[in-house]
């Protein structure tokens, strides 16, 4: 069948910015604050991405509920938290601005828990080393996308809703733009812009037991490394340690960090407090080790150590996963989380929806029982490779990805709360780098008919077919190949038992039929997903091999341990111009000395201002 | 436009696709009013067997007729005698019980639940409304946004209610209490609880407010408005029970005035009506 | 302990779009602790010809409020309705949302929703002092309840005055007349929670009453009955703006007592 380019419907903008989750929403704001026409498009209806998820809070060093925090301990703790595997300066951003961009989220409209003095309230959460997550009880992420929602709309973004990426367009060695489909009506689409600004989150819809929604099947790496782009730390895929374990149909529904910073207790079925045989070394020193510490740590005791239920979120997710594997499991395979020994009105305030949650879906009342959990995959701490100031994807001129989408600034394992603040500062930072890029390159690209009609025609064949295999069944079965080969721990049989699989997955997608039409259909849209999922899944398992140690949320059962020799390198994967995927080891450079320095310091020298 | 998909939705009074008994609620409320409405009017119209002893039925608050009057009475014509010229057929107990009756009318709980089931507007969630050019309160109901007002009255009369009570603990020339007193005592404290529950009310003391913190005085209404939404959370339990209350009360004061039940007191122990005088 | 033996279930779902459909029937294997959402999903995936059937949803925890339908006639959320909570042989009657066009099949077109919301003006503190904004606990409980709101429109679907009335603010208001319509109890909220923030500058109470139509609220309480976030939107969000339109335009003495005070300190939306 002919296609005539002519008669798509085409919409310009000077800059799209793709996925209307935290990252996205702020990277447009700032391209509207910056003067560019601003278009958004989103795989679902405004205000329903991922980020309403997001449940315990925004990490940023206000100091407002610990005065002794500032952006070097904050700092810090990302580095430690992601093994110093993070791109330094990043991280230094990162600190550094997260309280002005939680500051302005205030003043459009965010409400968040107050402290007694009337600021900002901050509460603890695993990994930082003073309360230090705004918060809005246990719907933070609702709060941030309706307040940039809010704000965005009525800064004169234009909002393209339910319409789904399939692929890039170049001109020149620069992008031009976007082919998408409308699932209302199943017509294609081709947006042309200035810059492209990816925020379309993660990829975890490959993995059975997760706490993604549908969106996140990593559309944004797949057409990224579809146009050369690299994907970096992609085997750094972050295993949340509490997610619900039964019921069967809720499996991997987030149960937030936020219950153990409000002193939630792990126990195993034994009724042991676990976590103490669990301390590593590098955070023996700061965590407490008897349970009488732990409770005045609780109570406000400003010189006892953290609960080891407070470890980097690596840590617990292993805990918990080894308990159950020595037998100590819960009746569903999970361990016991107990909130119920702090009093009831309290738990209902500060975690209302995990208590409505519990209360409807599990039937369990946590003001009285404890909850059954045990690890989700949660987070790419991985995605595509990114100038640290711009955002921009050097090797794709025109490209900016921010958010989960982008690598680097986590390492090897993402401290909680550190997403949101994510979001915030390299969403403005994205948009601030469109902006510089389109001053220095005005024109509007061409569009690539070739390209557009390719993407369009490779669309439709799953509707084409006469007959063929059923989407949903090979989604669910990849995604029982990932959970089983490339889970929380991996070894190097596994691993590759993961990539042949999506080898003969690929194989069976040429074969796969969506029954139908194109208008709003599901079916159609599991087939053209699985594209993205496969790759994904692919960077991952191929990172995950060539990595031969384990570091934060990499854990090989067959190379246990840190590696020296492995902190010098991040791992990076391309499109190789035979259409296979290049695995490589990328050398790191050190960090400025300054920020060495702080990372290495004592807590103690960091908090006296010594570094 | 007529859009030619229903998505298997239908249309028209009563009409829904819900399977439960969703008629059950609004059939009750509807019965139970109509009947206390009923019983009011029966009450109302009587125009006497309103008092026994130390009682009087708080559907004949501060009425008294001369006639009525003798040593023993304590007296409840708080502002005097009702003129002897008014006329019959509107009896003093229908205005009495309209100012309260109005409260009850233009009350945000019982608009929901008089539009429900009296007026089908609509008769339950999710269920076909009568149709009808529909204005909502922006019309001939416009008068409903002066609910505050008769709250005031409300509120004007309570102290009544409680004096009546009050009343009711002193008999004969000395101290006592008698299961009227009780009632009368319960009514009085529900109607109170009813009353103060108000939305109009809440919003006056201190839910026209946006800052609770800015000074002393937003703070003391801040923990005023707390005590009222307290009240408020439990409107509609309130609305119910002091509307039986104030029935029984008088079903009560009624039944032993007319000598059909005696009343239990610490006067002379059970007492028939023949025995208070 | 033992997995109970497979069970089926029946799915009745309404197929079709904007030109007619009908109900189809799918019956699958269902698990123990399945909500609705799954249920359309296993029909998705194993039922005959249910491949294509249209549903949104995104979070499947109850925080998103994508998947809003009707479940044997009540607005609720698919992800958040157990299977238990419905006898054991009883059939799941699945429809899209009254209110709004159909678009196909559960998915409905909600885009008067969010032209509601631009109508309203956004949140307008005065800048920022020194340091940091200063609100007390107590003064954004109210609030935070408003905005615990997941925006699932349930509220929308089930309020008569846009449901069977169709009474649905139009886009424009023609001057000097009553007002056309309503913008419904999800906004009503929101307006209610701008108008408590205790740092707002902005008075939208004309426009709520002129022009957003706060007066066709007959408060019969659907809204807060179907609210899966249980806010009390009647009690907590309506009423109280339903009475700030009374201080201001019905009561004499609050409407004396504002003009012998200079009026209200904020500014009037246009």
């Amino acid at each position: 069948m002919a296609l005539d380019i002519s008669e798509l419907q085409t919409i310009t903008h000077d800059v799209i910015v793709v996925g209307a989750g935290g990252a996205g929403l702020r990277a447009a704001i700032e391209c509207s604050r910056q003067g560019l026409d601003t278009g958004v498009v989103c795989k679902s209806l405004l205000g329903k991405a991922h980020t309403v998820m997001a449940e315990g809070g925004a990490a940023a060093a206000l100091g407002n509920a610990d005065s002794r925090d500032n952006w070097k301990v904050h700092f810090r703790d990302t580095m430690r938290g992601g093994k110093f595997l993070n791109q330094w300066r990043m991280a230094e951003l990162h600190a550094k601005e997260a309280p002005e961009r939680i500051r302005e989220l205030e003043e459009w409209g965010a409400v968040f828990d107050r402290t007694a003095d009337g600021r900002i309230n901050q509460r603890n959460f695993g990994g930082h080393r003073f309360p230090r997550l705004a918060h809005v009880g246990d719907r933070t992420g609702l709060e941030l996308i309706r307040t940039l929602q809010d704000k965005g709309v009525h800064s004169g973004i234009s909002v393209h809703m339910e319409c789904t990426g399939l692929g890039l367009m170049m001109d020149g060695g620069r992008v031009a733009g976007m082919v998408g489909y409308w699932r209302e009506t199943g017509r294609f689409v081709v947006f042309r812009a200035k810059a492209v600004i990816f925020a379309t989150g993660g990829f975890g819809k490959a993995w059975k037991i997760t706490s993604n929604s549908w969106e996140y099947t990593g559309d944004g790496q797949r057409m990224a490394y579809d146009v050369g782009a690299e994907l970096m730390d992609m085997e750094f895929t972050q295993f949340h340690p509490t997610g619900m374990v039964w019921p069967p149909s809720v499996a991997g529904v987030l149960v937030t960090e936020g219950v153990r910073g409000e002193g939630g207790i792990l126990r195993n079925k034994d009724g042991k407090r676990f976590m103490f045989e669990y301390i590593p070394e590098k955070f023996a020193a700061e965590t407490a080790d008897t349970e009488e510490e732990a409770l005045r740590w609780l109570q406000g005791d400003r010189d006892a150590r953290r609960p080891p239920e407070l470890l980097t979120r690596d840590e617990v997710a292993r805990s918990i996963y080894n308990e159950v594997k020595m037998g100590r499991g819960s009746p569903h395979g999970g361990a016991f989380l107990d909130i119920s020994h702090r009093p009831a009105d309290y738990v209902k305030k500060k975690l209302p929806s995990m208590y409505h949650q519990f209360k409807e879906l599990a039937e369990v009342d946590i003001t009285k029982e404890p909850m059954e959990v045990g690890p989700t995959f949660h987070y790419a701490m991985g995605g595509l490779a990114v100038d640290h100031d711009s955002q921009m994807c050097p090797k794709v001129p025109g490209l900016f990805a921010c958010g989960e989408v982008a690598a680097g600034l986590h390492g090897a394992n993402r401290l909680g709360g550190n997403s949101l603040s994510d979001l915030l500062v390299f969403g403005r930072r994205a948009g601030m780098g469109a902006k510089e890029f389109i001053d220095a390159n005005p024109g509007l690209p061409k569009v690539d008919e070739a390209r557009v009609k390719q993407l369009i025609d490779q669309a439709k064949e799953p509707l084409m077919r006469p007959d063929g295999e059923n989407p949903y069944v090979l989604h669910d079965d990849l995604r029982e190949s990932m959970t089983r080969n490339v889970g929380i721990w991996r070894d190097a049989e596994g691993m590759s038992q993961g990539i042949a699989d999506i080898a003969k997955f690929r194989e069976r997608l040429k074969n796969v039929k969506a029954h139908g039409t194109s208008q709003y259909n599901p079916g159609w849209s599991e087939a053209i997903d699985l594209h993205s999922m496969f790759v994904a899944a692919e960077a991952t398992a191929r990172s995950g091999l060539m990595r031969e140690e384990s570091r934060g949320a990499h854990s090989r059962e067959d190379f246990q341990g840190e590696r020296k020799e492995w902190i010098k390198y991040n791992i990076v994967c391309f499109k190789g111009d035979d259409g296979e995927m290049v695995v490589q080891k990328v050398e790191r450079q050190s960090g400025p000395a300054e920020l060495e320095k702080i990372a290495n310091a004592s807590i103690e020298d960091v908090e006296a201002g010594r570094v | 436009m007529a859009n030619a998909s229903t998505g298997g939705h239908v249309q028209g009074l009563g009409a829904t696709m819900r399977k439960d008994a969703w008629w059950q609620g609004p059939a009750l409320t509807a019965g139970i009013l109509s009947l206390w409405l009923v019983y009011y009017a029966f009450a109302a119209a009587q125009g006497k067997y309103y008092s026994a002893g130390p009682y009087i039925s708080p559907f004949y608050i501060a009425y008294e007729h001369p006639a009525s009057v003798t040593d023993m009475s304590p007296g409840y014509a708080w502002f005097g005698f009702w003129p002897d010229s008014w006329p019959a057929f509107f009896p003093p107990a229908l205005v009495m019980g309209a100012l309260p009756g109005m409260f009850r009318m233009t009350c945000y709980y019982y608009r929901k639940a008089y539009y429900r089931s009296f007026f089908g507007m609509p008769p339950g969630c999710a269920v076909g409304p009568v149709p009808h050019d529909y204005r909502g309160e922006t019309f001939l109901l416009v008068f409903q946004n002066l609910h505050r007002y008769t709250l005031y009255i409300a509120i004007a009369l309570l102290p009544l209610l409680y004096l009546d009570a009050i009343k009711g603990l002193w008999y004969d020339g000395r101290p006592g209490i008698g299961l009227g007193t009780v009632l009368l005592g319960a009514n009085a404290v529900l109607l109170t609880g009813y009353t103060l529950g108000c939305h109009a009310w809440r919003h006056l003391v201190g839910g026209k407010l946006n800052c609770f913190s800015c000074d002393g005085a937003s703070e003391a209404r801040h923990g005023l408005w707390g005590r009222v939404t307290w009240l408020n959370e439990r409107h509609q339990q309130f609305a119910w029970s002091s509307l039986i209350m104030i029935a029984i009360c008088d079903i009560y004061i009624r039944s032993v005035s007319m000598g059909v039940i005696p009343d239990i007191n610490t006067w002379s122990g059970v007492t028939w009506i023949g025995d208070f005088h | 302990m033992s997995e109970p033996a497979k069970r089926k279930r029946t799915l009745r779902a309404w197929r079709g779009d904007a030109s007619g459909g009908k109900f189809e029937e799918y019956t699958v294997e269902v698990d123990q602790g399945m909500v609705v959402l799954d249920l359309v999903h296993r029909a998705q995936r194993d039922a005959e010809g249910a491949g294509d059937m249209a549903c949104r949803w995104n979070c499947k925890a109850g925080k998103c409020g994508s998947c809003s339908m009707e479940i044997n006639g009540k607005p609720k959320l698919a992800c958040m309705t157990r299977l238990g909570d419905y006898a054991p042989d009883e059939v799941i009657q699945v429809q899209p949302l009254k209110t709004f066009p159909i678009i196909r099949d559960l998915t409905t077109d909600v885009s008067w929703n969010y032209e509601q919301n631009k109508k309203i003006a956004p949140f307008t503190p005065p800048p920022r002092p020194e340091g940091d904004y200063r609100m007390k606990q107590k003064d954004v409980d109210r609030i935070q309840e408003f905005r615990k709101c997941i925006e699932c429109f349930l509220c929308q679907d089930t309020c008569h005055v846009l449901r069977d009335h169709d009474k649905k603010a139009p886009a424009t208001q023609p001057a000097g007349k009553p007002p056309q319509g309503f913008i419904g109890p999800r906004f009503m909220i929101r307006v209610a929670q701008l108008d408590m923030h205790p740092l707002d500058t902005v008075d939208r109470i004309p426009k709520l009453k002129e022009e957003w139509g706060s007066g066709y609220c007959n408060i019969t309480k659907c809204c807060t009955e179907v609210c899966p976030e249980h806010i009390n939107i009647t009690d907590n969000g309506i009423i109280p703006m339903k009475e700030r339109v009374v201080d201001r335009f019905y009561d004499p003495i609050t409407m004396l007592l504002s003009k012998l005070g200079g009026g209200s300190k904020r500014t009037v939306q246009k």
